[in-house]
């Protein structure tokens, strides 16, 4: 008697309450695993067990104070900041051929620069540390930052594309139609309105370099960039807790890093021209 | 090419893959004409009007500006400007700027920088706007925008690719007048591509007539509309009754055709056509619908009323003539103020017409 009489809202109200349930859990089984990681930063203890054994900062000292590691987050920001430099160059210009140009075999150019992404990190680990010894290349940062470009190259053309495709190809003829050539054109009308994409490929590509951890693996020689020294310390139970603190640390680090790209991802594609009306 | 062409178009076609977008076009446009581009989509005008401003090159022919060969010469080294259909107004720059944006080479101080700036504020009628960002503008702000910006560079011909179609209709109606008058003004050449042709008619010295790449017919508004020469430029533009026909005798400038349904009729010719097949065309408002049987008429035909439609200024009718399959469109002004006679169908009429508001096409 009551459901029936309750009309139409009812259903409707179950169904919605349902979806909301999930996407808690959802995020629940997303995000509580990884927020272990600054709760037992915290925690006075070197088990990273409960019950919790009182607050303490120690760990985040001791993180400081290791050489060893601050070399490695030194190394890890060199590389990511030149491989976001160079691969948001390399995928800026394949994103203008891609969306500017009637390019034959368009399609399956744009499908060979994707691959990386799609081949196994440990597959490509063991070709690329092949390719090294075949070459005669020896093992440094540089070719750390070689291998991550392969896949950095991708993210930065996509997220170019999007940015490109989302303004008005007009704009650019109508510069040269004003009396500039393709150059000026390019500094004049393009950069400026690329500027959002183009810092939200230079942090996506930097992130996607100081986490990656296979491929510096293989082709890391003495200089080691983070993820290989956190992975290093984990033998050792003592070293734990700190390892813990310079997670939760690029955890935090990370999280502001996506946010500001996707912030002015966002920004960039409002600015795109509504056509006419 | 003799003087008073600005533009000369030579046997221009333009071939995408396997498809003539634009088909030997030869076209001569004269200084200070609006002239305008009409066709439907797909007919080539947007790409002729491209190849005038080297976005595309022809793939065969030559485009003359103002005497001088065009080929060779860059898009941004061309005597002409182009307002873009979405106008393509900077985003990231305010009015100002983007007013000025082709004055940087021009060599002008910043002081007559500014000074000219202001001139096409007021020109186009928004002085006060200039520290706007374009991203505030209003569709038919954002149209005078992109028009000043291309002005102020004083090309020799304005290009416009459909630059009202984007407009509401009362908007794009002020437009269009405001248009002409600033074309007058300014003296400059302007080439307008749209497929309104109300549009084209209301606003230009000469239209061309465009259909799959190929152009019909070059004429002022009246003569192609008194005057179409061929099925698809009369249909094209306004409306208009078709019966097929055969032309038998011409005599002092009068032709006798036998029109079918419409009997035999009387037509005005000024040259003397070939007999055989030909296509008879009247305009709706020539033909004159009358309750009674006229005493005297060069032309009439008994009908049948069909539909009819009041529109306060005028009113349409269909008439069912026997023989033929389409109702005749007729179209004629509410002169009176309480006319007599009622509408109702079936009801038995006349019309009427001279034999100058006959036009024969011939048939293809």
């Amino acid at each position: 008697m009551s459901t029936i009489a309750m009309g139409r809202g009812a259903p409707g109200k179950r169904w919605v309450n349902g979806l909301a349930v999930y996407a808690v859990l959802y995020l629940v089984f997303i995000y509580v695993p990884v927020l272990f990681l600054p709760l037992f930063s915290f925690n006075d203890s070197i088990y990273v067990a409960f019950p919790l054994k009182g607050f303490t900062l120690a760990w985040y000292g001791k993180m400081a104070n290791s050489p060893g590691l601050i070399a490695a987050l030194s190394n890890s920001v060199r590389v990511g900041a030149t491989v976001a430099v160079i691969s948001t160059i390399f995928g800026t210009l394949a994103a203008k051929a891609v969306t500017r140009y009637r390019l034959p075999g368009r399609g399956a150019t744009v499908g060979f620069i994707m691959l990386p992404l799609v081949i196994p990190g440990i597959i490509m680990g063991i070709a690329l540390l092949l390719l090294a010894n075949f070459v005669g290349v020896k093992l440094s940062l540089f070719t750390i930052g070689l291998g991550h470009m392969l896949v950095t190259v991708p993210f930065a053309m996509l997220v170019m594309i999007s940015r490109l495709e989302g303004f008005d190809k007009n704009l650019e003829e109508a510069s040269l139609d004003l009396g500039e050539n393709g150059w000026t054109t390019f500094w004049r009308v393009t950069f400026p309105l690329a500027i959002p994409g183009l810092i939200a490929s230079l942090l996506l590509t930097f992130t996607i370099s100081f986490d990656e951890f296979i491929l510096a693996f293989f082709l890391a020689g003495t200089d080691v960039t983070l993820p290989i020294y956190i992975w290093s310390q984990l033998r050792f139970p003592a070293k734990l807790p700190s390892v813990l603190a310079l997670g939760a640390c690029i955890l935090a680090a990370s999280f502001v890093l996506v946010t500001f790209a996707e912030w002015f991802r966002r920004r960039g594609v409002q600015v795109k021209t509504t056509s006419g009306v | 090419m003799t003087n008073n062409h600005i533009i000369s178009i030579h046997d221009v076609s333009k071939r995408f893959g396997q498809v003539r977008a634009v088909n030997e076009v030869n076209l001569d446009i004269q200084r200070g004409e609006f002239f305008s581009l009409l066709g439907p989509s797909g007919c080539g005008k947007t790409t002729l009007l491209r190849m005038l401003a080297c976005f595309e090159a022809p793939t065969d022919g030559e485009i003359y500006i103002d005497g001088q060969p065009m080929s060779t010469v860059m898009p941004n080294h061309r005597p002409v400007n182009m307002v873009f259909q979405n106008y393509a107004i900077f985003p990231h720059l305010d009015v100002r700027a983007n007013i000025a944006y082709g004055m940087r080479k021009a060599g002008l101080s910043k002081t007559e920088l500014n000074a000219r700036v202001d001139e096409m504020l007021d020109m186009i009628k928004l002085s006060g706007y200039g520290a706007r960002g374009a991203t505030e503008l209003s569709g038919g702000e954002r149209q005078r925008v992109a028009l000043a910006r291309a002005l102020i560079k004083q090309p020799k011909v304005l290009l416009l690719d459909e630059p009202l179609g984007a407009l509401d209709k009362k908007l794009r109606e002020q437009m269009q007048l405001e248009l002409r008058a600033l074309q007058k003004s300014v003296g400059i050449t302007f080439i307008f591509v749209t497929h309104d042709q109300e549009e084209a008619l209301t606003m230009s010295d000469r239209i061309a007539v465009m259909s799959a790449g190929k152009v019909l017919q070059v004429e002022s508004p009246m003569r192609l509309y008194e005057s179409p020469n061929c099925r698809f430029v009369a249909d094209f533009i306004g409306t208009m009754n078709f019966f097929d026909g055969a032309l038998r005798d011409v005599a002092d400038g009068i032709a006798l055709v036998d029109a079918g349904p419409l009997g035999e009729i009387k037509a005005r010719v000024e040259s003397d056509p070939p007999l055989g097949e030909v296509v008879v065309a009247i305009r709706p408002e020539k033909l004159r619908i009358a309750f009674e049987a006229p005493s005297d008429a060069a032309n009439m035909v008994e009908g049948s009323l069909g539909p009819s439609a009041y529109l306060g200024d005028r009113s349409h009718f269909y008439v069912n003539l026997p023989g033929h399959d389409q109702p005749v469109a007729v179209a004629s002004q509410n002169v009176e103020r309480l006319a007599s006679g009622t509408f109702e169908a079936s009801r038995t009429v006349w019309l009427t017409w001279t034999p100058e508001a006959v036009v024969l096409l011939p048939r293809e």
